[in-house]
């Protein structure tokens, strides 16, 4: 069997598009558990103890769970319960929430390296919790982890494709779909497999070079 | 249908789960010594060969390896792959390069002075990696393989795409069977979670005797991810 190029240059266009789709799922999700994470960091630092404790626990779980069961659980519990949503929605959620409790460990980190002398300085200036939290701590312990969470960008582009799984028309789900219509697999998953490495080698030199640039702080 | 009918199809399913997670580690353990201990070498034909390996094999999702290994490799090379044996490779290649880098990360953290020791007392390359070299970075290594484990269970959750009878395919199943869509997933999630703190104790014991035989003071339990807390509770509220 050889290797059908120009059936490849035919698919592209469809195969880009489903490019477009991985990368839309990976900018949102990632947006979403940067955010998130940052929330769930501050909870548990600031929270009552036992609160901080369920939170920590709710993370853990989520971390030690597959991304996969928890993707079929958003997708399919919550339309049970009322909520419906789209394929590319749940996935969205299912994703965000996931790299939230990686995200949080890595915000944690970040405060963890913040001197005890700035809490203390924030509240012998008597600064509103508010503004202790926006002016000096999280300017301080958000810049050190900058090149970690980069790191979690890359791994999460690498886990879109198991929004196929869930119905999202991805990369992974175009390529089996046309694979499928005309028994090209080899094609396909080989495309599949370039077009992962074309965007996530340059991401990774990106990101080392960020790293380069703000570990030095 | 209650939960306790369906424990036996839940353990079928995570006996297969843990036979492809045991599988893959192993592999993706050898993977990553090799590969960790020729990327640490002076050679820069070996070091550039091992740094191809890692970016290529991190480079591309278990996923599509596991879909390129299933669906494409039986079309080159005319003989089907088994699901499991599927799973297990690309897992393995996966989660290998991901170990590479942390073995030869921790390699490089052995105090170079060490390295120099080990010429003046002249010791063969082998001899300095075994005796030398390896237990003090093995110490270094082995809370990261600990995730790195964790990683590679829940990566197999994606066999069951390829039809693998695994926790998600039954829990899928499932689903599909009795409509209790709450139940199947929520069953499926705790005996993961029971399934990782299961190695994760493994693998802190594995971190206190490796600690013991270097003679250190047994470590802190660390948290995945991040440092030990410092106990510093902030001024906000």
């Amino acid at each position: 069997m050889t290797f059908d190029w120009g059936f490849v240059g035919e698919v592209l266009p469809d195969l880009l598009l489903g490019l477009r789709y991985t990368l839309l799922a990976t900018v949102v999700s990632y947006a979403f558990a940067l955010v998130l994470g940052l929330v769930v960091a501050m909870v548990r630092r600031a929270a009552p103890r036992p609160v901080a404790a369920v939170v920590h626990w709710v993370m853990e779980f989520i971390r030690c769970t597959p991304l996969l069961v928890q993707l079929f659980f958003v997708f399919y519990v919550l339309p049970s319960v009322g909520v419906q949503l789209s394929p590319l929605t749940a996935g969205i959620i299912g994703l965000g929430v996931h790299y939230a409790a990686y995200t949080a460990e890595v915000y944690r980190s970040g405060l963890e390296g913040v001197p005890r002398g700035q809490w203390e300085a924030a509240r012998a200036l008597s600064l509103p919790a508010r503004r202790t939290w926006t002016a000096v701590v999280l300017p301080q312990a958000v810049r050190r982890v900058i090149p970690a969470l980069g790191n979690y960008l890359i791994s999460m582009f690498k886990d879109t494709p198991l929004l196929f799984a869930i119905t999202v028309p991805e990369l992974l789900f175009e390529a089996n779909r046309l694979g499928g219509q005309y028994f090209k697999y080899l094609e396909m998953m080989t495309v599949v497999g370039l077009l992962f490495i074309c965007v996530s080698v340059p991401a990774a030199i990106l990101i080392r070079f960020l790293e380069r640039r703000y570990a030095a702080i | 249908m209650t939960f306790f009918d369906l424990l036996p199809l839940y353990l079928n399913g995570a006996w297969y789960t843990l036979l492809i997670t045991l599988g893959g580690c192993a592999l993706a353990f050898v993977i990553a010594m090799t590969v960790g201990i020729v990327g640490s070498v002076r050679n820069p034909v070996l070091r550039a060969a091992a740094a191809v390996y890692v970016e290529v094999f991190r480079g591309v999702a278990a996923l599509v390896l596991m879909f390129w290994l299933f669906y494409a490799l039986p079309l080159v090379t005319g003989y089907r792959v088994e699901p499991v044996f599927a799973a297990i490779l690309a897992l393995g290649l996966n989660v290998g390069a991901y170990g590479a880098e942390n073995v030869r990360g921790a390699i490089k953290a052995v105090p170079r002075a060490q390295y120099e020791a080990t010429v003046a007392l002249n010791m063969t390359p082998v001899q300095r990696m075994r005796m030398v070299i390896l237990p003090q970075a093995w110490a270094q290594m082995l809370p990261t393989f600990g995730n790195l484990a964790i990683e590679l269970m829940k990566g197999s959750a994606v066999v069951s795409l390829i039809a693998v009878s695994d926790l998600t395919f039954v829990a899928q199943q499932l689903r599909t069977f009795s409509g209790d869509t709450a139940l199947a997933f929520t069953a499926a999630l705790v005996m993961y979670f029971i399934i990782a703190q299961v190695l994760l104790f493994f693998v802190r014991m594995a971190e206190r005797r490796a600690d013991r035989r270097l003679g250190r003071a047994p470590a802190k339990p660390t948290r995945r991810g991040g440092r030990i807390a410092a106990a510093v509770k902030g001024g906000g509220a």
